[in-house]
């Protein structure tokens, strides 16, 4: 269960181009739902994303993992409730390391490092068996070096290290973005499944409102560092994407005529 | 070139494979260009020497060069990762640190070992002359080195440290507290470099505040001759590499001291390696460009 409180967050404060990213975000996401969050570059995605997994601190408001407040944790220190898959394929995976060892390395996540064989037999062959399941013959090049692999087999594999330990929260950084169509579709499908199979409590960051309305089962959109739109159940079965950029524009639109006021 | 001079060339590259794979763990491993190496060298040779010319035994000596070559490491990993000073430049103010440092140490700007025990004179065997047994036994020094780290790197927590080098975000993002992981590399490659000043000071008759003067360009000559003799990612090759490179390095620069057509001489050593470094640093981007029919 994730719990986010009127964050706020701003960058290069007091400068000419300081930037408003957070602006009293709130959002809960009740333990198992899988929330997709859309808007527009600068809406605070991101910002908000980078808040959850630790990257950014917040300058103000209160962040809860199971109600547990890991506000002030850095993002090791978060790292056992928090799985994360990045948007660039080289991110999230260790280029220099081999498949095995970058799930070995994930296969920690969060627990304690010691002085045992970061590979132990037994899980490799577990390793094996979770890499077979995506069907790209992945399972018997587990000793190559992951820089090898191409950017949509990486981010598959990133996808099943998320999922080696159990998590609090999954975030999904817009990662399949830069994927062609058909590997983005491979991995989305696969994110749907993986998500289902450990009944995940996921937030995904997408651009693609199709995305956004295709997965999962709640959608908010973002607007000026706030939730400006908050749609599940049935509400969200009858939407589509037009529907979605009407409302976009609307919000848009809105917030147009406010600042005529303003200016008027 | 004579017999005597090849071992004593094979003797300091074998010390300096203790240096080339400190080196291995700082620039390769933790991409952290750390020149401590320059200061953590002669401490090494500093403690030792001082510490056997009082009258300890040259092994605890050793064993106390060691832990001080890893402390530097720490203090150059501290100033990095708590107080946020640029690898580079929190490495120069410790290596001009411990120039100050050793100086305080030796009391003096050098301390000769010349009739005092070294472990070399308390190991050695009746049946081998000096210039064999040296050798013999740094070899036996290195390749427990090499194999300890050979084994340390596939550990959960010289995993951690390797992801930590490599991808420090996503590191972090699995949990690796890399703060910490920086501090270790540090301290194990300077331990390293400071046990191999010590070894380095018992077989050259003493420590001298002028010893490490490019410690780090050898080490890094080291690292890269290696890896130009035996390319691979695999880390038990890349420790092979560098100690290879060590040696082969050596011997080239004794080959090049010894030939009288050349005309070069001992204090010309630095800038040798400085333009072998060069070479071999700019050769990649010239085969590139061969290669490729194009520069940028």
């Amino acid at each position: 269960m994730l719990s986010a409180q009127d964050l706020h967050m701003t960058f290069n404060a007091g400068t000419p181009i300081e930037t408003r990213a957070l602006r009293g975000m709130s959002l809960e996401i009740p333990a198992g739902q899988f929330v997709t969050v859309i808007g527009s570059n600068g809406a605070g995605k991101s910002t908000l994303l980078n808040a959850v997994s630790g990257d950014m601190a917040v300058d103000r408001g209160r962040i809860e993992i199971d109600g547990v407040d890991v506000t002030r944790q850095p993002v090791w220190e978060r790292a056992a409730r928090v799985a994360r898959v990045f948007q660039d394929p080289m991110a999230g995976t260790c280029e220099d390391l081999t498949i095995e060892e970058n799930m070995a390395l994930a296969d920690l996540r969060g627990g304690k490092r010691g002085f045992r064989h970061a590979v132990r037999p037994a899980r490799r062959e577990e390793y094996r068996a979770h890499l077979a399941t995506l069907g790209l013959g992945l399972e018997n090049r587990i000793g190559d070096r992951i820089g090898l692999l191409s950017g949509g087999q990486r981010q598959a594999v990133s996808l099943l290290m998320a999922a080696l330990r159990p998590s609090r929260i999954l975030l999904l950084d817009e990662h399949t973005a830069a994927l062609d169509p058909r590997t983005a579709q491979f991995v989305l499908q696969l994110t749907a499944r993986i998500v289902a199979e450990h009944k995940l409590t996921t937030m995904m960051v997408t651009h693609s409102m199709r995305q956004a309305l295709d997965v999962g089962e709640r959608t908010v959109m973002l607007h000026q560092g706030k939730v400006v739109l908050d749609v599940a159940g049935a509400e969200r079965k009858g939407l589509d994407v037009r529907h979605l950029l009407e409302m976009f524009e609307k919000v848009r639109g809105e917030q147009i005529d406010d600042d005529a006021l303003l200016l008027g | 070139m004579s017999l005597y001079s090849l071992l004593g060339a094979f003797e300091i590259g074998l010390i300096f494979a203790l240096v080339a794979l400190g080196v291995l763990i700082s620039f390769r491993i933790l991409r952290f260009p750390d020149l401590t190496v320059d200061g953590s060298f002669p401490l090494g040779g500093a403690v030792a020497a001082t510490l056997i010319a009082a009258g300890t035994d040259p092994f605890s000596a050793t064993i106390a060069a060691t832990l001080a070559g890893a402390l530097a490491g720490t203090i150059t990993g501290w100033l990095n990762v708590r107080l946020r000073i640029m690898d580079l430049l929190a490495s120069i103010l410790m290596m001009i640190a411990l120039y100050s440092i050793n100086l305080r140490i030796m009391g003096r700007p050098n301390v000769p070992l010349i009739t005092e025990p070294t472990v070399f004179t308390l190991l050695k065997s009746e049946a081998l002359a000096d210039y064999v047994f040296r050798p013999l036994l740094l070899v036996g020094v290195v390749l427990v080195a090499k194999l300890l780290l050979d084994w340390f790197f596939t550990t959960q927590t010289g995993l951690a440290m390797r992801a930590t080098g490599s991808n420090p975000r996503m590191a972090r993002a699995q949990g690796v507290n890399t703060g910490w992981m920086i501090l270790g590399g540090m301290a194990l490659s300077n331990a390293l470099v400071g046990l191999a000043g010590a070894l380095f000071a018992q077989t050259q008759g003493g420590a001298d505040i002028s010893m490490g003067v490019g410690t780090i360009v050898i080490g890094l000559a080291a690292v890269i001759v290696g890896e130009s003799i035996l390319p691979s990612r695999k880390l038990f090759l890349a420790t092979l590499a560098v100690i290879l490179g060590a040696i082969v390095y050596r011997f080239f620069i004794a080959l090049a001291l010894n030939s009288d057509f050349i005309g070069l001489q001992a204090q010309d050593l630095n800038l040798v390696t400085a333009l072998l470094v060069t070479v071999a640093l700019v050769l990649p981007m010239i085969k590139r460009r061969i290669a490729g029919g194009k520069g940028n």
